[in-house]
């Protein structure tokens, strides 16, 4: 075994699974029954309704994420697998952050930093902002950290990021 | 096309299938099915005393015969005791098909009566799981099992049949082509990688065929043997894959592993080609990961390409059929036009290991296991032979030698106490007029003793050969050599009494104080109406063979008191390295 194996890296799989009951159960129980450690996992309905497209996002080194390929190959429920991990592909994750005690001053500020960092403001009362970004996970994280460094009364739900090949844009 | 109730369809498609026997039990929640099978002769009914015994049997069946063994219980309980049997089919790749009964669709997921989710109990147990939802997925859901349990790397499917279901009327057509696109084994070998392979094998100085149970699964022995012939090759075997080149070979040397011989394990430490074929190395087989093979290219044949680099790095990988892959590799040696690199002094090297260090165990004051198996050899023709798991298990896998195909069926991958019995009763079933026996502990016959019952009613004339020791002689075993002998619930003669007589400290020994061994075995067996048999000197062994054989329409059973502290030898140490043989007494 050399040494580029067992380097842990962030890895990306796409996979086309049959739209039945217990197969997000069978994905990941498959992991989690082998100890594999995952980011993310996202679902939803294709063009097809009989097919569901997953993606995975995971940190494992070469020689274990080859055997994680292998196994959903085999796996009855899964259709196709896809190693987004050295592809270009575009990525987007949906992130909304409750703001909560917010004042006239930090309100504005809010505003600003939306303007700045291109996230919206969706919706608010007298105490609260909600803000929404759409962005790829890694922008999606340092937006994070700036509203953390800024404020502490936070509510926040991340979807996880869903990814399709790129056309002719090689950015994410 | 008629219309026909789910109930009535289920036993169609048994037809279909050619399936002519199926394990059941029955319940609330089939008792529908039991009644369409019971108006029928096609299919016949075996009825076990608990549904582990019958998974087991299932296992047996379907082992001994390549066909797919089939299995039917209720919902609930069940269900769950067919657990253990699942896991244990999964891990050595045993074609079944388990239909278990379920509670009505509209109940599911109300803590009904007899109610559990067990497709989602089996989901990481099973090749496949699935409930039928509806009637009209029924028809394609049988045929998918049995094609998916049968195909590619075999295993357990389960098929969970909601009661209401089953009444519903629909289709009585049997699919006749299964299309599933997620699935869809590749059992065709790539040209390409053969020549690679062959050349490789050509260019090595010091090639060794390791072979797994896959090579019997796929029907490869005989071909196994002309590649090995062929090519000058020697080869080794895993527990599970011996018996596929007949064990008197003159290229054959032995089992590899924990327990496997000096000579094979050095073999592997030695070779510069690892030709591998149906066995995924597992940590038995490897010992410590890194050390194995250390000198050795890797060529991989297995049917199930996750199988492959999955414990050691493989440098050729063949995905596809075992019985395919042989063939080819056979015609491509006969094809090729170079000379062989091997050294000629290697096979050489193999057999003066193999006689330096044999196998053997000393003779004891009491009987030796080899001694029984030894007998087994000499009395009976090419029988079946299943085991438990303990030290009985490795002796038997060490010293039996086996000349056919099938004739070996031990729990490899699980190691599940209890097999033996019930896996014999479903060889016995497979395979009318050949000899079975089966070899067990004083510790594991008793988890399925039950099953005694099955065979006396069935009328199968199995031999059920206890080891006696008195012990969990496999855990025992660890704790003599690693734990200084603090025989920690590992004594089956200890009671009650044992305390207050002070037998708490470690042990000294076996001692005439020692309380009897609970139960009479031999009592036992004639409560079950078999014919019970008790050994104590080996001059008694071909006797009671003999008076086994003669009994031809129930089960015997032959407890044979041995060496209560026999150990099996070699060993390697948990962990180690395989290089680290302890060659014992
Ligand atoms: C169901 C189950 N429980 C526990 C074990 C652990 N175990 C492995 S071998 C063994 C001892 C078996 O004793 P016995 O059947 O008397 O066979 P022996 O080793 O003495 O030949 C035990 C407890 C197991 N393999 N399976
Ligand atoms: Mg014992």
């Amino acid at each position: 075994m050399n040494n580029d194996n067992n380097t842990m890296k962030r890895r990306w799989l796409s996979l086309y699974v049959e739209n039945k009951t217990g197969v997000l159960a069978r994905i990941s129980g498959l992991l989690s029954g082998k100890s594999y450690n995952i980011h993310s996992l996202t679902v939803g309905e294709t063009e097809d309704h009989t097919v569901s497209r997953m993606t995975i996002c995971l940190d494992a080194d070469e020689n274990t994420f080859e055997q994680i390929k292998k196994q959903f190959n085999r796996s009855v429920e899964v259709i196709k697998v896809i190693d987004f991990t050295n592809l270009s592909i575009r990525t987007k994750e949906v992130m909304f952050i409750k703001i909560n005690g917010v004042t006239d001053k930090t309100r504005t500020e809010i505003f600003q930093m939306a303007e700045a960092f291109k996230f919206q403001v969706k919706d608010m009362d007298k105490n609260s902002v909600l803000i929404e970004s759409c962005r790829t996970e890694i922008k999606n994280d340092s937006i994070l950290n700036v509203i953390y460094d800024r404020f502490k009364n936070i509510e926040v739900v991340r979807g996880g990021p869903v990814a399709i090949e790129s056309i002719s844009m090689q950015d994410r | 096309m008629g219309k026909m109730t789910g109930n009535e369809f289920f036993v169609k498609a048994l037809r279909e299938e050619g399936v002519d026997k199926i394990f059941a039990y029955p319940g609330a929640c089939v008792v529908d099915i039991f009644d369409e099978l019971y108006k029928q002769n096609d299919v016949d009914l075996i009825l076990p005393r608990h549904e582990q015994g019958l998974i087991h049997a299932a296992e047996g069946y379907a082992r001994s015969t390549g066909r797919v063994g089939v299995c039917l219980v209720t919902s609930g309980p069940g269900a769950t005791n067919l657990v253990t049997g699942i896991a244990d089919a999964n891990l050595d790749s045993v074609p079944l098909v388990c239909f278990t009964g379920q509670v009505p669709t509209g109940l599911i997921g109300n803590d009904t009566f007899q109610e559990v989710d067990i497709v989602g109990i089996t989901r990481n147990i099973t090749k496949y799981s699935m409930m039928v939802r509806d009637r009209k997925d029924l028809n394609k859901a049988i045929k998918e099992a049995f094609f998916i349990a049968s195909s590619g790397r075999p295993g357990p499917v389960l098929v969970d049949l909601p009661k209401d279901v089953m009444a519903q009327s629909g289709s009585d057509e049997y699919p006749d082509s299964v299309n599933l696109r997620g699935y869809k084994p590749n059992t065709k070998v790539h040209d390409g990688q053969i020549k690679r392979a062959i050349k490789m094998i050509y260019k090595a100085k010091k090639p060794l065929f390791i072979l797994g149970g896959g090579v019997k699964i796929a029907g490869a022995a005989e071909d196994m043997k002309k590649l090995m012939e062929a090519t000058g090759i020697p080869a080794v075997t895993t527990i599970m894959g011996k018996g596929s080149v007949p064990t008197n070979h003159d290229l054959y040397f032995g089992n590899v592993g924990m327990h496997g011989c000096f000579a094979a394990n050095n073999a592997v430490n030695n070779c510069d080609l690892l030709i591998s074929i149906g066995t995924r190395f597992n940590d038995r087989i490897t010992g410590k990961l890194g050390t194995f093979a250390p000198k050795a290219k890797i060529i991989h044949i297995d049917v199930d390409t996750a199988s492959i680099s999955k414990n050691v790095t493989v440098d050729v990988p063949l995905v596809g059929d075992a019985k395919e892959a042989i063939q080819k590799l056979l015609k491509a040696s006969q094809e090729y036009d170079g000379e062989s690199d091997m050294i000629p002094g290697w096979v050489e090297q193999l057999q003066e290991w193999k006689q330096q260090y044999p196998l053997y165990m000393n003779k004891k004051d009491k009987l030796t296991p080899k001694e029984i198996i030894d007998a087994i050899n000499e009395l009976y023709d090419e029988p079946i032979v299943t085991t438990d798991v303990g030290q009985h298990q490795m002796w038997t896998t060490q010293f039996f030698e086996i000349y056919g195909k099938r004739q070996l069926i031990t729990s490899g991958g699980l190691g599940t106490m209890g097999y033996g019995l019930p896996a014999a009763i479903g060889a016995a079933i497979g395979n009318p007029g050949r000899d079975v026996i089966a070899v067990t502990g004083d510790g594991g016959f008793q988890m399925n003793s039950q099953e005694l019952t099955t065979a006396t009613i069935n009328r199968l004339p199995v031999t059920v050969c206890i080891m006696n020791n008195g012990y969990l002689g496999m855990v025992r075993q660890w704790q003599d050599l690693f734990y200084d002998r603090a025989f920690a619930g590992t004594c089956l003669r200890r009671c009650k009494d044992c305390e207050t007589a002070g037998c708490n400290e470690l042990c000294a020994g076996r001692s005439d104080d020692c309380p009897p061994y609970v139960p009479d075995f031999v009592k036992l067996a004639e409560a079950y109406s078999a014919q019970g048999i008790r050994v104590t000197k080996a001059d008694e062994i071909p006797e009671a063979f003999a008076k086994a054989k003669a009994k031809k329409d129930g089960p015997t059973v032959i407890e044979f008191l041995i060496e209560d502290e026999e150990l099996v030898y070699p060993m390697i140490k948990p962990g180690g390295p395989i290089t680290d043989l302890v060659l014992g007494e």
